[in-house]
Formats: structure tokens, C-alpha cells, sequence
């Protein structure tokens, strides 16, 4: 069965770094898809039907079927579309459980810091959480020079990229609006060449969302935090 | 097993992640060599193979660590000699994609809350706690329903990843029952579920793998004194 012919549908918002994250598999694999843009204020009849559990996006309809949760989509993703495109997870069991692993670090471990960092106002809680998103930064630093590797599995765009990703445009987003750098060259070279790498890379530098319309949405939220501290 | 599988697990007993952990090899028949781990005071295996988290549990498969309960439950699915029992996951990409929602819906919803319930630092956050713990059962109903297709497990005729990450939990939440008094697995509320409890229970690799329930319940007792006569003294 050619699966190109099976009817795939990305259900998503153009500001979720989640949604990209599916969009960037799919750009990997190569395969065509129609995609929804959700209103999340006005969620549609078709989401909640397909993601009743969390109602949220991103959500893949494959041939009817509703996939939710982007880091199981992108499993999904490499699992159905196995000989098409690059490898998304690797081969072999244990580089495929390393591989699981560092893609949990992402929301584990690094994001909450960073957003703490963005969310609070200048000041020692902010300072605090600077140093913890460096000190997280500074592992991943770590292991990207250990693997010697463009990316973090190989010489292509893989799950933990993937997982990273939006990272590699919030991040110099969040320096701008708050004044203050955190991916300083000298300190992560390692990191800031994969971030530079990561937004040229094939899958990834036609698949990227409206950056000033992101930035605004950015600066307002951050306003909104430190407002109602 | 083959002799020179050379399989370790880092662990500590009380905990949910590290039973779920030893669930998997027991249900695909294999041994591992088991290392009991002092939280308290952790050990320089634990912390050079966990660098990361500090954390249990680990595996160490020929000396190589493996970290994360659900990672390590794949990692040992996928490696494991397809002889030694039905695989975990199913071979359908949208099963398998199922099967890891639930897995990923049991640790965010049903393990987060309870331990609020628990953990809380406010009655309000302890019955807010409660509140979402009893609603994500519920959902798990309806996931069990969906999942088993008629079958008696989340993984259908046998044991999946989803029994496995929620099995795990059953001494702890019997326990919990216990101790409050109140039912989780409402035979009423959440039919499919109760007897689910049953039958997962009487299976040998559960038998194996989960700790004793009166033994968790002591465990409980004294966290929570100790975490009492915490904040006792950080009163004063």
C-alpha cells in the first residue's frame, strides 16, 4: 500500500512549537498532508472529537484515525512511514532509548527553567532561574560535544532535534525581548552551531512560523507576567 | 535467559517506577540481577549511571545504563527475544501510538495527581489533588474499554504497556485505599477497571514485581510522620 495515498490531516495552531515539531516529521518522511488551523478560543467539532482526552493540538488524522501528543505523533510519524525519508528514531534498541530519553530532557528538565526565566521579572527569581536554565543548557552541551555528531543521533534531523527544535528560534527571541543572552557562543559552542544548523536543515528552513507575528505574541506575554506578578 | 544477558536493576523498592520496571522482564521471562539502592544516601553507581536525574530506576544491560521507567520497559520490549513472550507494544503504528498516549496520560494525569493528593502542601491542594486523581480514573475507564476491544487488558488478549504503566501503581494505590478509605477502582464507577485490578493481580509476573501492600502502607505512615514533625519543626 502506497502510503501517500492515505489521507493525513494535522490539526494545529501556528504559534505551538508542538505543532512544528509534527510538521518538521512530516517534512522528514516527505508526505503530503492537509493542515487545520485551529482557533484555540473556538476550538472546532473535529478537534474535541479527535483529541476528546486533552483537547489540544497538535492531533494527526491518519486515513481516520486521530493521533494526539506530539512526541507520540512523531513516533507514529517515523513508525508508519518507515522507508520513506531519514530514520526520525534510531535503529538500534539502545540509541533508540538514549534517543527517548534526551527527548524527555527537553520538557523535563530544560524547558521549565527557560520559561521561568522569560515569565519573571527582572530581579532574583529571574537570575535564579537564568542559572538553572544554564545549568541545564551546560548538560546538553555535554552531550552534543560528546556525539561529535551535527545533530544529536547523526548527520540528520532525529527525535531529540526534533524534541530541541523550537528552542533554536525561541530562545534568540527571548534574548531580544528580555536584553539578557543565555546561548552565549563561547560558553555553548557546540549548541549555538547545531542551533544555526538546525534552522538551515532541509526539514526544518521552509517549516518555520511567522517570526515578528511570534515575537509580538511573545513581548505580550511577557508583559502580562511581570505585570501580575 | 541466556546466561551472560547481564541485566541489573538499580532500584528501590517503594517505588512505582521501579516495580514498573521489574513488571517488564518478569512478564517476558527474563532475570536480572536486582540493586537495592538507598535514597538517602545514593550510591556511586547510581549517580555515574544517572548522572542526569540521580535518579531510579536504572538498568545496566552489559554495563550500559538505561534511565526512565517507560524508556527502559521499550528498551527492554524491543531487545528482548521475541521468544520470551508477546511483545508489549503492538506491530500497528496507530496501537502502538495509543498505547503511548495512555502510558504518557497515566504518569502526567493519574501518578501527578495522586501524588498532590498525597504531597500536597494544602488540604485544598490534597482534595484538588484527589478530585483530578478520581477524574483521570475515570478516563482510564473509558481508555480500557477502548483499548481491550473485549480483551481483558489494555494490550488486549495480553498484557500491554499501558497494563504494565499502570500495574505498576497498584500497590501504592490499593494502599492509598487503604489508608483513606475511599475506593479508587470503584467496582460501580469504573466496572472494566476493578476487575482489570483483579486480574492483573493474579498474574505471576505481578505477583513477582509488586511490593506487598501492608508494606507500602508502613512506608506511607512514616513519610508522613516524618514529613509532619517537618513541618512541625519548621514552625517553631
Amino acid at each position: 500500500m502506497d502510503h501517500q495515498q492515505e489521507k493525513v490531516q494535522l490539526f494545529g495552531m501556528w504559534a505551538s512549537p508542538y505543532v512544528y515539531k509534527v510538521k518538521w516529521a512530516l517534512s522528514i518522511k516527505g508526505v503530503e498532508y492537509e493542515y487545520v488551523e485551529e482557533d484555540l478560543w473556538n476550538k472546532s467539532r473535529q478537534l474535541l472529537k479527535h483529541n476528546p482526552v486533552h483537547k489540544k493540538v497538535p492531533v494527526l488524522v491518519y486515513n481516520g484515525k486521530p493521533v494526539a501528543e506530539s512526541d507520540v505523533i512523531v513516533q507514529f510519524i517515523d513508525d508508519v512511514w518507515k522507508g520513506h525519508g531519514g530514520r526520525i528514531l534510531p535503529e538500534e534498541p539502545h540509541e533508540r532509548a538514549m534517543a527517548r530519553f534526551w527527548a524527555r530532557f527537553v520538557p523535563d528538565k530544560l524547558s521549565p527553567p527557560i520559561w521561568k526565566w522569560f515569565t519573571t521579572a527582572g530581579g532574583e527569581e529571574q537570575d535564579a532561574a537564568h542559572d538553572a536554565a544554564m545549568e541545564q543548557l551546560r548538560v546538553l552541551e555535554e552531550e552534543l560535544a560528546h556525539g561529535g555528531n551535527e545533530f544529536f543521533a547523526g548527520d540528520s534531523v532525529g527525535l531529540v532535534d526534533l524534541s530541541l527544535g523550537a528552542l533554536a528560534y525561541v530562545i534568540p527571541m527571548y534574548e531580544e525581548i528580555i536584553g539578557e543572552r543565555l546561548v552565549i557562543e563561547e560558553r555553548f559552542p557546540s549548541l549555538y552551531a547545531w542551533m544555526g544548523r538546525f534552522l538551515a536543515a532541509p526539514p526544518v528552513k521552509d517549516h518555520l512560523p511567522p517570526m515578528e507575528e511570534l515575537k509580538l505574541r511573545f513581548r505580550a506575554i511577557r508583559e502580562y507576567f511581570v505585570k501580575n506578578a | 535467559m541466556a546466561a551472560g544477558d547481564d541485566l541489573k536493576l538499580i532500584g528501590a523498592w517503594p517505588s512505582p517506577f521501579v516495580t514498573r520496571v521489574k513488571l517488564a522482564p518478569s512478564f517476558k521471562g527474563l532475570s536480572f540481577e536486582n540493586v537495592e539502592e538507598d535514597i538517602s544516601n545514593k550510591s556511586e553507581l547510581l549517580l555515574s549511571s544517572n548522572p542526569v536525574h540521580k535518579k531510579v530506576p536504572v538498568l545496566l544491560h552489559h554495563g550500559k545504563p538505561i534511565c526512565e521507567s517507560v524508556v527502559i520497559v521499550q528498551y527492554i520490549d524491543a531487545w528482548a527475544d521475541p521468544g520470551t513472550g508477546p511483545s508489549l507494544l503492538s506491530s500497528d503504528p496507530h496501537e502502538r501510538a495509543v498505547a503511548r498516549f495512555w502510558a504518557a496520560y497515566i504518569d502526567d494525569k493519574l501518578v501527578a495527581s495522586w501524588m498532590q493528593s498525597f504531597r500536597g502542601k494544602t488540604e485544598e491542594e490534597k482534595s484538588e489533588g484527589t478530585k483530578q486523581m478520581f477524574a483521570a480514573v475515570e478516563t482510564l475507564e473509558g481508555a480500557l474499554r477502548e483499548c481491550s476491544k473485549g480483551e481483558g487488558y489494555f494490550g488486549g488478549e495480553s498484557v500491554g504497556l499501558v497494563d504494565v504503566s499502570l500495574g505498576s501503581l497498584l500497590s501504592w494505590l490499593k494502599a492509598t485505599e487503604m489508608m483513606s478509605g475511599a475506593k479508587i477502582f470503584d467496582p460501580v464507577k469504573t466496572p472494566l477497571l476493578a476487575a482489570w485490578v483483579e486480574r492483573f493481580g493474579e498474574l505471576d509476573g505481578a505477583k513477582t514485581a509488586l511490593p506487598d501492600v501492608d508494606r507500602v502502607v508502613e512506608f506511607a505512615k512514616m513519610r508522613q510522620a516524618q514529613a509532619a514533625a517537618a513541618a512541625a519543626a519548621s514552625e517553631n
